[in-house]
């Protein structure tokens, strides 16, 4: 990486030749009377500045993102002997202890046969030297960039110069480039996922990650063996996450309707203005503090009151029934998804809420002018108004309850069962993706890449639900404004 | 144009005034019975909220006292090699002399000096080692050192260990609650603020175990986000508003945003799996490869933000600048954007204030590790707040689940704080046009 | 400012007056206010009005804007309820009963007083089920034969029938503006009220949708007591037999609409017809 000594001194260089830029020209223009430059100082030496920064900034950015995989494919081109006899898996160890003893931490703990130790530390060195000839390169050509760029530029700088134009240029490329960031993310989330699923997919074939009922992400102890022994059907936890997600849609829809309701027809202003923004704190608390909840207190509360149920139940006529509710877990789908609930009814409450203020005034006039009671109205006139908008808000709700990781992945848990029982124990989608790839697995196993299968899956089902409600939303907009 | 033979209006006026009184009592029943419902699941939302925070304050309050032992320990020479201190077991001499205070001794195997030791930190002997090291000269004197007690202690101490239950369902002893109260009595045991929760960083010992490394990843981390995110976005958003044609790709690419605002945190945390860490090789765990992810997650956020910001400002500003003579860039820079700037610093602080919060995207770049010391740098590995939460919590013991909820107040405290400074933002430079 | 009536483009304007049936102003009054006064929170908008309303005829409510007369009509109908910061006091007697009194309840008084608005707000239901809304809620009529029934007549009196009879169930926005106004009147009347109120009911619609709703108006004075609220004076002199003009939230006068129109008492109402203020 660069240091910070570099980049200082060309943010430094950078506004000395702003300093020049402007210099030169207040120094031309003056004495010109009516003559007057075309842009004021500060755009020459904007402009000036610019030519300076831009390119060698670019030099410097390239070498900090792709520097790094130069340096390592120069140090891999060739290898020693010693190191050249290793399986691959080894080797790729092997060249994390070089970059790792390079960089000062500590390696694996691998003990290294004699002749592969020396390589080792012979490799290191060749990185180091690798790294540094890098580092000087980029330096130099952004210091010749950048001087380059001086000399180009500072001569332009005259009265007549449209500096404004220029630096106005330069403002619309950049204003042009941010935006293009939103859409190289969305590019890189559908590429990224789409190219490691697709390896993943040369493994598991898709009708059988997509309809397999059995899930059960093995991989073979040894590294030559592909994934014979794992099950990679996904239904289960297609059904886990539909499962907590209707339990999470039981709990938000109503309360989250019924209060957007009420805030919205009846409530005074003042008790507006304390209820929002405390529903405001419920939408803000961190997903990670519910699964603290859920996994705490929830789940201990819900087990002990069903085991209590059920040992008064034993030896009864329910006696199967109190035999299997005295041993339900902490984990059940019950409690993830109840919380889930409470996480999502500000959302439902929030959404509603602009929902049913863009329902016009004038119709809630005209059904109250007949006689109708102000439940009636809502009933009858405001909610049928305001419905496409509510499907929207939940199809909103949903698609967050699907994509929802945290406190699923504290509360429910890791057994994969196709049920739609909420006592039962289930896994979702999410969890799976994070136990899948917060273990020390080696990237390129079928395990790992199916966490990708399972990302793109969830991303096109929350992409298809997110495109419905937005179009919804957007045709109800435009029949109230 | 009306048929004049239907009958007159109002032809049955009293009739239908029975009827409508009729009805109208079970009408009002159901209007009333409504507005309980409303009011009923507005309670249940403020009553989860009471019971969700109240849970986290009761079971972490206790972490912010602690309790601490002083104890004064005999250098012995005979067991410190003045040229390796390390070698020396410092927790049993700290065992040695705290048994001395209680006036027993230890047996041959050692059993009573280790059953005390379950009751001391590790961290005096640390303290011992670090002041031995420094001055080598104290080897032979007797050096006082303070530390907390262990965590089990420290439970017992805050009353949260079942004296009256079973010896064996318990984790302490009863020979060692003795030891604990003859302690007590000798004044060796001193509580306070646990300050040490704020500046110690994660430790395997729950009593050692502090947010302070967290709290600066997470600083570091917010930065790279912010410093990212928000410039990006808001040009990204005055292109958009100000500048693009108003054609088919600008609306695709509007559509576009939307849809980036609702994918899950999960899905950027594999994209930058994906592409950081094992394209671009940016060092796993770092502030700098978590910032970026929270970055991507946080732009749409900031655009759609600063794009209503944009939009709230009256096109009367645009034409008047437009009119002195201003171009397009000068009007939005020179006066569009300083006015949207209040909604545009709202949204920005929102955005931050909820990647703080977020920590699924970061489980996949790798910060889930344990990371022992305070980050320097932004390449270097950490952890922030909300992981922290995380891994703490799936520890078993029960010292670590006050501390897990205390570290869960600290972060609240700063999402409260970024939230009231948004709040306060919007109010003050707000305007009304 | 004053609205042309048809047909005149510049020059004085020009009020043409109809004639009067006999049922005009002599015939005991439906609503009789005394003193109401209107607060929207700390603003007055309404200064001790005090009028007679008389049956089976159409009551003209003019003035320029702004100057009470819709918050006069809204509290007739007691909508103003439905404002937080609204405040009313004095007396407004509908056959006597004060409907501002404790004991009334606003969704019996809202059956017997209906209430037109300016812009045609049919609910976003079909034809049928907006004019049906009304009776279905009250319990006027239950049951598939009752409610067409209902239906039918209403639509008839107010003149939509042929126009809709073979799509009822097409949604009642479907319609144009003119005829979006007729259904709400249909709607309106479905609930066999005594008294209409209508707000500006016109000022949305066409000339010719205008002269139909006019024409329509016409007939049900003959049924209904009718309050109307115009900013065209023309159109008051068109379809009133009484006619109040309010200013500044103060009735200045009220009073037989031929007289108001060719020998006002007031020398503000004299401005007003003659156009000095608008």
């Amino acid at each position: 990486m660069i240091s910070w000594a570099v980049l200082a001194a060309l943010v430094l260089f950078s506004a000395v030749t702003y300093a020049l830029g402007r210099r030169k020209l207040t120094a031309q223009a003056a004495g010109q009377g009516r003559d007057r430059a075309h842009s004021r100082p500060g755009y020459h030496g904007a402009y000036v500045m610019l030519w300076v920064a831009v390119p060698a900034a670019a030099v410097l950015l390239l070498h900090g993102a792709f520097g790094g995989r130069i340096a390592a494919a120069a140090v891999q081109a060739e290898k020693p002997a010693a190191v050249a006899a290793l399986t691959p898996q080894q080797r790729m160890v092997f060249y994390d202890d070089v970059q790792s003893t390079v960089v000062g931490r500590t390696p694996s703990e691998i003990i290294y046969a004699p002749d592969v130790r020396e390589a080792l530390d012979a490799e290191a060195r060749e990185a180091v030297r690798i790294e540094m000839g890098l580092r000087l390169a980029a330096v130099a050509a952004a210091l010749v960039l950048a001087v380059a760029g001086f000399v180009f530029s500072y001569r332009r700088v005259r009265p007549e110069f449209r500096a404004r134009q220029h630096v106005e240029g330069w403002t619309a490329v950049l204003l042009f480039a941010c935006s293009a960031a939103a859409i190289l993310t969305t590019v890189g989330i559908v590429a990224s996922l789409a190219f490691e699923s697709f390896r993943f997919f040369q493994a598991v074939p898709p009708h059988q990650f997509l309809f397999g009922l059995d899930w059960d992400p093995q991989i073979a102890m040894r590294s030559d063996q592909f994934a014979t022994s794992g099950a990679f059907g996904a239904v289960p936890l297609f059904v886990g996450t539909f499962l907590i997600m209707l339990i999470a849609m039981v709990v938000a829809a109503p309360i989250g309707l019924l209060s957007a309701i009420y805030l919205a027809e009846y409530a005074s202003r003042p008790t507006r203005a304390v209820v929002k923004p405390l529903l405001e704190v419920l939408a803000g608390v961190p997903t990670v503090v519910y699964g603290f909840f859920a996994a705490l207190t929830v789940g201990p509360l819900f087990r002990s009151t069903f085991n209590a149920i059920g040992a008064q139940l034993l030896g009864g006529p329910f006696h199967e029934l109190g035999l299997y509710l005295s041993q339900v877990q902490n984990q059940m789908a019950l409690v993830a998804g109840a919380v889930m609930g409470i996480m999502l009814i500000p959302f439902v409450s929030s959404l509603s809420d602009d929902i049913i203020n863009a329902v016009p005034q004038s119709l809630r006039d005209g059904s109250l002018a007949m006689g109708a009671t102000p439940s009636e109205t809502i009933k009858k006139v405001v909610m049928p108004a305001a419905l496409p908008g509510i499907v929207a808000a939940l199809l909103l709700a949903v698609s967050r309850a699907i994509g929802e990781t945290m406190i699923v992945t504290m509360a429910a848990g890791l057994q994969a069962k196709t049920t739609l029982n909420p006592l039962d124990t289930v896994t979702t989608v999410t969890v799976q993706i994070v136990t899948l790839l917060t273990g020390d697995q080696e990237f390129d196993s079928p395990k790992t890449l199916s966490a990708f299968g399972l990302g793109l899956t969830l991303f096109v089902i929350t992409l298809i639900l997110n495109v419905i409600a937005l179009r919804i939303v957007q045709k109800y907009r435009e029949q109230y404004d | 144009m009306t048929d004049a033979a239907l009958p007159p209006a109002g032809a049955q006026p009293a009739l239908q005034r029975s009827a409508i009184e009729a009805r109208l009592k079970a009408r009002r029943a159901r209007e009333a019975r409504f507005r309980w419902y409303g009011r009923l699941a507005i309670t249940a939302a403020l009553l989860f909220l009471a019971v969700l925070l109240g849970r986290i304050v009761s079971q972490g309050y206790t972490t912010f006292v602690d309790y601490r032992m002083s104890v004064p320990v005999y250098l012995d020479p005979a067991r410190i090699d003045p040229t390796d201190p390390t070698g020396a077991n410092y927790d049993l001499m700290v065992a040695d002399a705290v048994l001395a205070k209680l006036g027993e001794t230890d047996d041959a195997l050692g059993t009573t000096s280790g059953k005390l030791m379950a009751l001391l930190s590790t961290d005096l002997g640390f303290q011992l080692l670090d002041k031995v090291r420094a001055d080598p000269r104290l080897i032979g004197q007797t050096v006082t050192v303070t530390g907390p007690v262990r965590a089990d202690a420290s439970l017992y101490f805050k009353g949260l260990v079942d004296a009256s239950a079973a010896e064996t369902d318990r984790k302490l002893d009863d020979r060692q609650i003795a030891w604990l109260e003859k302690l007590r009595s000798l004044g060796m045991v001193s509580s306070g603020f646990n300050t040490s929760f704020l500046t110690r960083s994660d430790s395997t010992e729950p009593e050692q175990a502090g947010v302070l490394g967290a709290v600066v990843g997470s600083a570091l981390m917010l930065l790279v986000t912010g410093l990212l995110s928000v410039p990006i976005g808001v040009l990204a958003a005055v292109y958009l508003e100000e500048f693009a044609p108003k054609n088919r790709w600008t609306s695709i690419i509007e559509v576009n945003i939307n849809n980036l605002a609702a994918v899950p945190s999960i899905v950027y945390g594999l994209l930058g799996l994906a592409v950081f860490i094992n394209w671009l090789a940016v060092p796993r765990s770092s502030p700098l490869v978590g910032g970026l992810v929270l970055a991507l997650m946080s732009l749409p956020t900031v655009i759609i933000a600063t794009r209503s910001a944009l939009k709230a400002v009256p096109p009367s500003i645009r034409e008047a600048a437009l009119g002195v003579g201003a171009s397009r860039t000068q009007t939005v820079f020179h006066h569009v954007l300083p006015l949207a700037m209040p909604g545009v610093m709202t949204g920005a602080i929102l955005s931050l204030a909820h990647a703080l919060g977020e920590t699924a995207p970061l489980l996949m770049v790798g910060m889930v590790s344990f990371v022992p010391g305070v980050p320097a740098g932004f390449t270097e590995s950490a952890t922030v707040l909300p992981v922290q939460v995380f891994i703490w919590e799936n520890a078993s013991e029960r010292a670590f689940h006050e501390r897990t909820a205390a570290a869960i107040m600290v972060l609240l405290v700063f999402m409260i704080v970024m939230n009231l400074a948004a709040i306060l933002l919007r109010r003050r430079f707000e305007r009304r046009w | 400012m004053l609205s042309q009536p048809e047909g005149s483009k510049d020059g004085p304007v020009h009020i043409e007056l109809r004639p009067q049936s006999a049922h005009a102003v002599d015939a005991p009054a439906k609503l009789r206010a005394r003193d109401v006064n209107v607060f929207y929170g700390d603003k007055q908008a309404l200064f001790d009005a005090s009028l007679d309303v008389p049956e089976k005829a159409v009551t003209a409510l003019i003035g320029p804007s702004g100057c009470g007369k819709s918050t006069f009509l809204r509290c007739i109908n007691r909508m103003n309820d439905t404002i937080a910061t609204a405040r009313v006091t004095g007396r407004i007697e509908l056959d006597g009963e004060d409907v501002n009194d404790r004991s009334i309840d606003p969704v019996l008084l809202r059956a017997r007083v209906g209430m037109v608005f300016q812009k045609p707000n049919p609910f976003p239901k079909s034809i049928f089920e907006n004019v049906a809304y009304g009776p279905r809620i009250h319990g006027i009529a239950t049951g598939k034969r009752e409610l067409e029934h209902v239906v039918e007549t209403s639509l008839k009196r107010a003149g939509l029938w042929n126009e809709v009879a073979d799509r009822l169930q097409a949604p009642g926005t479907s319609l144009s503006g003119g005829q979006q106004q007729r259904l709400v009147i249909a709607r309106a009347i479905a609930v066999n009220p005594e008294v209409i109120l209508m707000d500006e009911p016109c000022s949305a619609l066409d000339p010719i949708a205008t002269a139909r709703v006019e024409e329509l108006i016409d007939e049900l004075r003959e049924e209904y007591c009718i309050v109307i609220v115009t900013h065209s004076m023309a159109q008051a002199a068109r379809v009133s037999q009484k006619t109040a003009f309010f200013h500044l939230g103060k009735l200045i006068e009220s009073g037989n609409t031929d007289e108001i129109f060719t020998n006002p008492r007031d020398t503000r109402t004299q401005d007003y017809i003659t156009g000095r203020f608008g």
